[in-house]
């Protein structure tokens, strides 16, 4: 799936979003691939990333299948980056986030001076990407563009919950759902950061963008479109 | 997917969770329930959503209680508090459902694993798109809408009217009973899924041609569709082809997907299968 190309905003709305993947070919350089990728994500560490994740077992926040009743109150809202590194254990894609170009920009430098063979890519605006790679001294190889949501548009809601919902290409983030965390930030029910960490949870692989979300919240607080 | 009326509270959590919106409070029992015409069987309720087990029956009196004093029931909004999803074995044909839903499973209905393929993200070491061709996915039924497999089939069949051939490793492929005319078998046709996508190969002089094909097609069915466009960079890093044909078209570059190529072949022995390899 194309789960982090077709993200909605327009390219101003991914200063802060960058999707650096690692990823092996099947057949190619899938052979002893699960250290690279474990190393990968490790690389990404110093550079301070807001999510990591692997596509199978997802991402820095989880649900957790046997919450007691006084969790409620003292929940824990960090993510769990070891967690996710020690947890990979099969080929797969695995992320790192990133919320601003020159932690990318430096961890890309880092990824192309380890030298994994696998296959990197870059998911931000394209102009953000060509930056990064002016930046590691890299030229791009290929590049896939997103043209955006064509057919029966009316189905989609709005731009602040689609923002929201499309950061989880995987379609596991509901509209329905983030609409009610934009109301409950909206009402004071909720502050951005926790809303945030409820819809990280059910991002399947990880790529989820907890600080451009809280951004949006913060935004949509405001003013919701 | 199931829920445990048993079980289940009516706490209405789940209902705003389910990317389809496919489960409501029915109010005749009082209990969430799910429609089954309209679950496609991500399993984004069961998985994403985190578990209590606490007693079904003192959850109801708490909730009645509150509700006669007026006081607003504020629970945590992703957690089932008494556990009450029951997934189910899943037969054929509605086991596609899943395959194409619930991105952590293994393509199971088709023995593709994962949902997509690896388009140009591995275009370093896999050569899928050489110059002077262009890739394309075209996507089903995201954000949030979900598509009827009958759908697909009315795109693939116009592209196979085309003369377009269907790349092979893609789940959606594999599921034709006829590639050639883009035909889907018929015992999956009235099966949603949340998203699906066909994957495609063309000269780079046939872009627009693809565009608008897709563009009229997309006019009759009841979803949305996401197009992507690959292309292999000159040797200097540069798109001069295919980006200006898409700006030529109306389309505002905003966002795409940059394989850096620092991939190469590192296996040592042919395809000696790992296990699977998920792709994003």
């Amino acid at each position: 799936m194309t789960n982090t190309l077709h993200r909605y905003g327009d390219a101003a709305s991914f200063r802060d979003d960058y999707v650096v993947f690692a990823i092996c070919s099947r057949g190619k350089n899938d052979q002893d691939s699960v250290p690279k990728l474990r190393r990968f994500l490790e690389m990404a560490l110093p550079f301070k990333p807001v999510n990591l994740g692997d596509a199978r077992h997802g991402g820095a926040l989880r649900p957790s299948k046997s919450m007691s009743p006084v969790s409620h109150w003292k929940r824990d809202m960090q993510p769990d980056f070891q967690a996710v590194i020690d947890g990979l254990d099969t080929p797969t894609t695995a992320a790192a986030v990133f919320d601003n170009r020159a932690a990318a920009e430096d961890f890309v430098k880092s990824v192309k001076a380890a030298d994994l063979g696998l296959s990197v890519n870059i998911s931000t605006s394209i102009e953000g990407a060509e930056q990064c790679c002016d930046e590691a001294g890299i030229c791009r190889h290929s590049v896939g563009y997103s043209l955006g949501f064509e057919g029966k548009t009316a189905h989609l809601p709005n731009e602040d919950v689609l923002q929201l919902s499309t950061m989880c290409g995987h379609g596991m983030v509901s509209s329905s759902f983030a609409k009610k965390m934009v109301d409950w930030v909206k009402e004071g029910r909720r502050t951005p950061e926790q809303a945030v960490t409820y819809l990280a949870r059910f991002c399947s692989c990880g790529v989820f963008n907890p600080s451009r979300a809280r951004r949006i919240l913060e935004d949509a607080r405001k003013r919701t479109k | 997917m199931k829920i445990d009326p048993s079980k289940c509270v009516a706490c209405g959590n789940c209902t705003y969770v389910c990317p389809m919106g496919a489960i409501y409070i029915d109010p005749a029992i009082k209990r969430a329930t799910v429609n089954r015409d309209e679950c496609v069987e991500c399993y984004a309720c069961f998985n994403g959503l985190s578990q209590e087990h606490l007693n079904p029956t003192m959850v109801r009196t708490m909730r009645k209680l509150f509700q006669l004093m007026r006081l607003r029931f504020d629970p945590e909004p992703d957690v089932c508090p008494t556990a009450a999803f029951a997934p189910e074995e899943l037969t054929w044909p509605r086991v596609v459902r899943r395959a194409f839903s619930d991105p952590r499973v293994p393509h199971e209905s088709t023995g593709v694993e994962g949902r997509g393929t690896e388009e140009v993200k591995t275009n370093d070491v896999s050569g899928r798109v050489q110059t002077g061709e262009v890739g394309f996915t075209i996507e089903f039924g995201r954000p949030g809408v979900g598509v009827w497999i009958r759908e697909i089939q009315e795109m693939s069949q116009e592209l196979a009217r085309a003369g377009v051939a269907f790349e092979k490793k893609n789940p959606v492929t594999s599921l034709m009973s006829d590639v050639a005319t883009g035909t889907i078998r018929d015992d999956i046709l009235n099966e949603k899924v949340l998203s699906a996508i066909l994957e495609i190969k063309v000269p780079v002089e046939r872009t627009e041609e693809i565009i608008r094909l897709v563009w009229d097609v997309e006019k009759r069915l009841e979803t949305v569709v996401a197009l992507g466009v690959g292309t292999r960079c000159d040797p200097d890093g540069e798109d001069r082809t295919v980006a200006p044909i898409l700006e030529r078209m109306g389309y505002k570059l905003e966002r795409a997907k940059t394989n850096v190529g620092l991939g190469r072949i590192t296996n040592s022995a042919p395809a000696a299968r790992q296990g699977e390899v998920v792709t994003r």
